[in-house]
């Protein structure tokens, strides 16, 4: 298999099977850090977690097809998810997902994660981000951006250029 | 004067508090544990005799404390459902998936009091016999998830969690499993099915209710973050002193998650039925008012699956008066307490204690699309009804808000509210109806405005009246 785990991570997923009483319990944890190591979850990834959990490939595949959060290829280097739903809608989410669509070229009527050819941007459009009092809500990477603005759409861009 | 009452978010946002144990025992942290483990055993009239646990799991029921999430059920008749006999291990899993569009409530407890969720949930699993247990967060809180995994194991080094807990003879062990971005597993069986690792599919009830064939189909208690908060201060207060606060039947505080069309949005938590709607959005102390030349046009009360109130509605409430008799009175909107019974009454529910605003510069029809496009997002695509149905609102919602609507579209959008509610395994199909049906009932004029000019227009051969780019896209689902 080309996939090579480091020891220190496979230690750690090692330590999350022993908080489950059923192993396949940490399957989603593992495409986690799987995700978070590699940038996504590959077919190898999903074998190994497979074998590692004494499961079949297709219980961990079917995950990767139903949990958004996780992608089978990698994103760009800067992720920026914008809120979509209602609250956000109303202060305005939808002109700064199209403001990063616009200067980074991409199609902002997709409603699939949109990555720059170059690599340094994906920019999705999310669900309710359990932050609405703040709306417009941005995420960029694991950081939430409050009331953003398009100015704040700007700073994100030029730091992640 | 309306004001917050701050018993969950005491310390929160307070200057200097932080999240870490030191601090929390400063603040007199880990005490109400000491004291649940501490409680006697209670003597009953009839000569029977209460274990202290037993004793626990009595005050939380009548304190009245009803659940947080959405529900609103008794939390301590939720915990007397679970089956004690079998032999099997009891789970208790902290519902930490918040996800109703609009909800933020829990979000501040995880970041900033991870400790106060802790305790509540050790007495919690103490009073139920509980060995291990999950706090099942949100995929989206990554922060949350390594600071709750933190205080988890500040909570371990000082012997508040893991083997024999301050002595006691009692285990208790808390993990922390990620989500995933699915909407779906803030559904109680859906959630279960996701901690098993399984694709979040809800399961059929019965038989499989969680108190009985729960986690591993063991068992199983699931509570909200909130919920789990409240049951320290029913230890610290007693039950009866905690009863007092709020209402009778919506007892205690809630905090409420206040959005939209506000010139204050925030979180701010009060004594249950002790304000109304109308103050939270008006009041200094709350919502301070609409912006500037804005007229209030709809509420949601309870997150985005709670049916939507009209400006200017009146509503026939139950209230008992003077003589013990209960009678009907009128009750306009902005004077409903905000309670889960008043809601109720409203015919639509306090759920997770949401509140969007939307003034008269909305259009009800955008807003109901955008909502239409998040349960088509979510469904979890087990149940037909569901599956199909919330794709058809959403694309039949699309076609309106994007300049190819139809007269016959609102009726369209009843038809199909009406056949997916109530056919589905989990109340899913509900959350997904209940705004169509509302919205469409409550604001017809304007559904069917807006599907008539669309109409006259293509008859003219003006084509589409708006923008079409998104319809248009390659990409729509
Ligand atoms: S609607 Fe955007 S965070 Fe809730």
């Amino acid at each position: 298999m080309a996939l090579s785990i480091p020891a220190s991570l496979e230690s750690q997923l090692d330590e999350l099977v022993t908080h489950y009483p059923q192993k396949r319990s940490a399957s989603l944890m593992f495409l986690h850090a799987l995700q978070e190591h590699f940038g996504y979850v590959s077919n190898d990834a999903v074998e190994w977690t497979a074998a590692k959990l004494g499961l079949q490939p297709i219980n961990v595949y079917e995950l990767v097809t139903f949990y958004p959060m996780f992608r089978q290829e990698p994103l760009g280097k800067t992720h920026v998810k914008v809120c979509r739903t209602l609250s956000c809608a109303l202060a305005g989410s939808s002109e700064i997902r199209d403001h990063f669509c616009k200067k980074l070229g991409l199609n902002s009527h997709a409603h699939t994660p949109q990555t720059t050819p170059d690599g340094k941007f994906t920019v999705e459009f999310v669900e309710c981000l359990a932050d609405c009092g703040s709306a417009p809500v941005v995420m960029v990477g694991e950081s939430v951006l409050s009331k953003a603005s398009i100015a704040d759409a700007d700073r994100v861009l030029a730091a992640g250029r | 004067m309306p004001e917050q009452y701050k018993l969950i978010l005491k310390h929160i946002d307070q200057p200097g508090y932080t999240p870490d144990i030191e601090c929390y025992l400063r603040h007199g942290g880990y005490e109400a544990l000491r004291q649940a483990l501490a409680t006697p055993p209670r003597d009953l009239p009839d000569g029977k005799q209460l274990s202290p646990q037993e004793v626990v799991r009595e005050d939380v029921k009548a304190s009245g404390l009803r659940g947080r999430g959405g529900a609103g059920f008794s939390a301590g008749l939720k915990w007397s459902f679970v089956d004690r006999r079998s032999g099997k291990p009891i789970y208790l899993i902290c519902n930490a998936d918040e996800s109703e569009p609009g909800t933020f409530k829990d979000r501040q407890i995880i970041h900033k009091d991870p400790h106060q969720l802790i305790e509540g949930m050790v007495i919690s699993c103490w009073a139920n016999d509980v060995k291990l247990a999950y706090i099942y967060i949100r995929g989206e809180m990554p922060q949350g998830a390594r600071l709750l995994n933190q205080a988890l194991a500040e909570a371990r080094a000082k012997g508040f969690l893991g083997k024999n807990i301050l002595g006691s003879g009692r285990d208790v062990e808390i993990y922390v499993h990620r989500g995933a971005g699915a909407y779906i597993c803030g559904e109680e069986t859906g959630l279960i099915e996701s901690l098993e690792g399984k694709r979040a599919y809800p399961r059929i009830k019965p038989p499989y209710f969680p108190a009985i064939l729960g986690l591993y189909m063991c068992p199983t208690i699931v509570n909200n973050v909130e919920t789990l908060c409240h049951v320290k201060h029913i230890v610290t207060m007693g039950a009866g002193e905690y009863a007092k606060l709020g209402t009778p039947n919506n007892t205690g505080t809630r905090i409420v998650s206040l959005s939209g069309d506000v010139k204050r949005p925030g979180y701010y938590e009060i004594q249950v039925g002790r304000v109304t709607l109308g103050e939270l959005i008006y009041h200094e102390n709350f919502g301070q008012g609409l912006k500037a030349g804005r007229s209030l046009k709809a509420i949601i009360p309870g997150g985005s699956s709670s049916k939507v109130l009209k400006a200017g509605e009146v509503f026939k409430l139950n209230r008992k008066a003077a003589d013990g008799q209960m009678t009907k009175v009128d009750v306009p909107l902005l004077d409903l307490p905000y309670d889960f019974d008043s809601l109720q009454g409203a015919g639509t529910m306090s759920g997770s204690s949401a509140i969007i605003v939307m003034d008269d510069s909305r259009s009800m029809v955008d807003c109901l699309a955008n909502l239409s496009e998040f349960y088509a997002h979510e469904s979890c695509g087990q149940c037909t009804p569901c599956r199909e149905g919330a794709l058809w609102l959403a694309k039949g919602l699309h076609r309106l808000s994007h300049g190819e609507g139809r007269k016959a579209d609102a009726d369209y959008l009843q038809h199909i509210a009406q056949n997916i509610q109530g056919r589905t395994i989990c109340a899913f199909g509900e959350a997904a109806s209940w705004p169509v049906l509302s919205f469409v009932k409550k604001f017809r004029e304007e559904f069917e405005a807006r599907g008539a000019a669309d109409e006259a227009a293509r008859s003219k051969g003006a084509g589409p009246a708006r923008d079409l780019k998104i319809a248009a896209s390659p990409n729509q689902h």
